[in-house]
């Protein structure tokens, strides 16, 4: 009689395999994706006309000594549309300042877009080639890096970010560097 | 307000599922008459619904209603009309919506057309079938939803993926989902016959044709990607071993098994559990190949936008069912075999070696398939398994196969008096051997060890199975014919010599250069001369391209011109290979540009693949053998017998 739950002890153990690679993925050990190799290394130095003002030039420099977020977007990013409202509300909080670098867009359109659904950067860099992108590792729109104070990558998130994305990963990242100080 | 109905519809759908899926069970459990009698009604008005929301869906796509997340992420208004409608399925949210549908018509479908079977079995088929549809609604409504609204909708979408724009690609999901959906049946039908705890033959009969269909567009299915990959992708290459192929070859493998087995459960009453164990794994293999795309567990081209919460709906939902099924299995299995005996002779033991075998290659894809997670998972190291171990692996247990192929087609049931190989296969097996040693010496100027073993296999399964239609085609008029579901065996086999023939000719007399052409340029490459005309810019309806005019010569006979691409896409800016190829039934010249190297120069790819057009041509003979098989008069002469009386 045995042999008729075979298929079922089979089953249950490659069952715990999957759950248990499951499991990795949702603590966030992406058990495929090589992390950004920016991680705790120096953010790639770049300094570029502002969007919103030529003149000026945002860089680096712009967040020297503070915890700050530098978001990659661009107008033909649906992606970044998705996460526009909570760049908004986080913009809003105070919590953090926001730098965008708008990535291979056209900057009218670009200044259109912030004009119409509100702006939550306190600049954007211009990266009209996609050079600086290049540098750091851009695969595509919207991605998210966290840089420390001291100028090193904190950690990097690809795709939109929500709320419950920022509160997993971004927000402890600020608490310990706050607890350091 | 059109993709809230869509929506809307969605919901009422599941409520009419869990309706189909829970008051026939009761009523057959119970024995009543009118309870089971919702099970038609109610799949019927769930296929209403889930049309009226897949309409809202597309009718989004042909408004290119931006507003809708799921159209802007996969659309675009510059985007054809043919491919606004494909587009549809061109994402995770909408190939579930697509999934459901084809669900839900496989559901009436089986109720159309199963009067012959009792009503508390049909009554159970159609509820475990519903049951699964409020699974797979459930995930659409709880996790991906295609019908999130943008709250800032953008002017223009972000494009389908450019590799998804093209006819071959368009039509290649909804064929895998069939054959998907399609075992879903055999699976309905293995869960019915455990609860009622009884197998009879009038029942298996009734599955075989179901199960062969799904197995029909799961073949074309295959092949169709596997075609698209080697003109869209620009390698020559025409399967992968890439883990998503992988994840649809495994249904196809055990559904190739289940289609066997189940001859032998109608024939001859034996193999019954082990039947109904291939119905249960066909279909746990095609959920579990949802699982690895949609998940992101595993890594491949494939890859959907995966997002971790679907993956633990999925991998729930896989454990709910598979279990679920495998406790039932457990418990009422043992009750419906039976120990008729047979000789070591006869057709069964072929069948059995034949299921073993398929068995096995499946086993060895899946280990390929998911060592790296296993790996992973228990912290000794990681690994990938590539394309040479598969190439070399998989061999083991289907180079006896083929050759069995050729001996259980004629074997007979119960016991087999004689050796065939003495008598009738005496003759295919002297000229396959002869053929298969001389061919490749005399056509193409090289002995090879593999190259005679594959083609003396392919021989053998082809001469094998000519041999039943032939001796049918010379008898007497009037004399009993060929029946249609021998004459689909033998065809269904010779796709798979046609099939075996043009792997070995491909992976033996295969040609691959890669050079740098300017315009004006001349290279020889297998006995043809290519001529780069001149290189100059296209434009099409949502791309720009390069595009490079070439002429082929022969011996100085001018054989062709093709014309290879390279576009970019204007939204998406990724750059694609659309191959210039030209097709001879005998051999394909593939030329496809590579990288710009310089001011006018171009790396270029040619290559000669002999015989490649019967790896797909093959598929194709095999499905038309189901289809041939399918159409036997003893499938129908039940049912039309059932509704006289």
């Amino acid at each position: 009689m045995w042999k008729y739950f075979l298929p079922l002890v089979i089953f249950g153990l490659f069952f715990l395999l999957l759950k248990t690679g499951m499991n990795d993925i949702m603590e966030g050990k992406n058990v495929n994706e090589l992390p950004s190799p920016l991680i705790d290394k120096p953010a790639p130095q770049f300094e570029l006309p502002s969007l919103t003002d030529p003149s000026k030039t945002v860089g680096n420099a712009s967040f020297a000594n503070e915890i700050a977020v530098v978001n990659v977007w661009a107008t033909w990013c649906v992606g970044c549309r998705q996460e526009h409202p909570f760049l908004m509300k986080l913009a809003k909080s105070g919590s953090v300042p926001i730098f965008g670098l708008n990535w291979r867009d056209n900057q009218a359109e670009a200044q259109r877009f912030l004009q119409q659904l509100g702006n939550p950067f306190v600049d954007s860099a211009f990266d009209a080639d996609g050079r600086v992108g290049i540098d750091w590792g851009v695969y595509g729109a919207p991605e998210t890096f966290l840089v420390g104070a001291d100028g090193t990558v904190l950690y990097k998130h690809l795709g939109p970010l929500n709320q419950a994305l920022w509160d997993e990963y971004f927000v402890p990242h600020i608490d310990a560097a706050g607890n350091t100080k | 307000m059109i993709p809230e109905i869509g929506h809307f519809a969605l919901i009422l759908a599941l409520a009419l599922a869990i309706l189909q899926g829970v008051l026939p069970m009761i009523g057959a459990h119970r024995n009543n008459v009118a309870m089971m009698s919702t099970a038609r009604t109610a799949a019927v008005g769930q296929l209403v619904f889930v049309i009226i929301s897949y309409a809202c869906l597309t009718w989004a796509f042909l408004q290119s209603d931006f507003s809708v997340a799921y159209v802007a992420n996969h659309s675009q208004l510059a985007l054809p009309t043919m491919y606004k409608v494909a587009a549809v399925w061109g994402g995770h949210e909408g190939s579930v919506l697509l999934w459901i549908l084809l669900l839900v018509g496989w559901t009436v479908a089986v109720g159309r057309y199963s009067r012959s079977l009792p009503d508390s079995f049909v009554a159970r088929v159609i509820s475990v079938l519903g049951l699964l549809s409020v699974g797979f609604l459930l995930f659409a409504l709880l996790t991906s939803n295609p019908f999130d609204r943008l709250a800032n909708p953008p002017a223009d979408g972000a494009d389908l993926n450019p590799l998804l724009q093209d006819p071959g690609m368009a039509i290649h999901p909804p064929m895998l989902y069939v054959g998907y959906v399609g075992f879903s049946v055999a699976f309905a039908f293995a869960i019915a016959a455990m609860i009622s705890g009884k197998l009879d033959r009038e029942w298996i009969r009734w599955t075989r044709p179901w199960t062969t269909m799904a197995w029909i567009f799961l073949t074309c299915g295959i092949a169709l990607g596997s075609w698209w990959a080697y003109y869209e992708l620009g390698w020559g290459g025409w399967w992968f071993w890439d883990p998503v192929e992988n994840a649809s070859f495994m249904p196809w493998l055990i559904g190739t098994a289940l289609i066997h087995s189940l001859a032998v459960a109608e024939k001859r009453g034996l193999f019954k559990s082990w039947t109904l164990m291939l119905a249960i794994a066909a279909f746990s293999l095609s959920l579990l190949g949802t699982f690895l795309v949609r998940s992101g567990i595993i890594v491949s081209v494939h890859a959907f936008a995966t997002d971790p919460s679907r993956g633990i709906f999925i991998l729930s939902f896989l454990g709910i069912v598979v279990l679920s099924a495998l406790l039932l299995f457990a418990w009422r299995a043992p009750s419906l075999d039976s120990d008729a005996g047979f000789s070591p002779n006869s057709r069964e033991t072929f069948l059995l070696l034949n299921n073993v075998l398929l068995v096995v290659a499946t086993i060895v894809v899946f280990y390929g398939t998911l060592a790296p997670l296993l790996y992973e998972v228990l912290d000794i190291g990681k690994i990938s398994v590539g394309a040479p171990w598969f190439n070399k692996v998989f061999l083991l247990p289907m180079l006896p196969l083929v050759f069995l192929i050729g001996i259980g087609m004629h074997t007979t049931w119960r016991s087999h008096k004689g050796s065939l190989l003495t008598t009738r296969l005496l003759i295919p097996a002297i000229v396959s051997i002869v053929l298969g040693v001389l061919i490749p010496g005399v056509l193409y100027g090289r002995f090879g060890v593999m190259v005679s073993v594959g083609l003396i296999a392919a021989l053998w399964v082809i001469s094998t199975s000519i041999i039943e239609p032939l001796r049918s085609w010379r008898r007497a008029e009037g004399a009993a014919r060929i029946t249609p579901a021998v004459l689909g065996m033998s065809v269904a086999h010779m796709g798979v010599g046609f099939f075996i023939l043009g792997v070995t000719m491909v992976s033996a007399f295969n040609v691959e250069t890669d050079m740098a052409m300017r315009a004006g340029e001349t290279v020889e490459v297998a006995d043809h001369t290519f001529e780069l005309r001149e290189l100059r810019e296209v434009q099409g309806p949502n791309y720009s391209a390069i595009e490079g005019v070439i002429d082929i010569r022969k011996d100085g006979d001018y054989v062709a011109e093709v014309r290879p691409q390279k576009r970019q896409y204007l939204v998406q800016k990724n750059w694609m290979t659309e191959a210039g190829i030209e097709v001879h039934w005998n051999k394909d010249l593939f030329i496809a540009l590579g990288e710009q190297l310089g001011n006018d120069t171009w790396s270029v790819r040619i290559q000669y693949k002999p015989m490649i057009r019967f790896i797909w041509f093959g598929a194709l003979v095999m499905a038309l053998g189901g289809l041939i098989a399918v159409t036997d008069r003893r499938y129908r002469s039940t049912a039309t017998g059932a509704e006289t009386t």
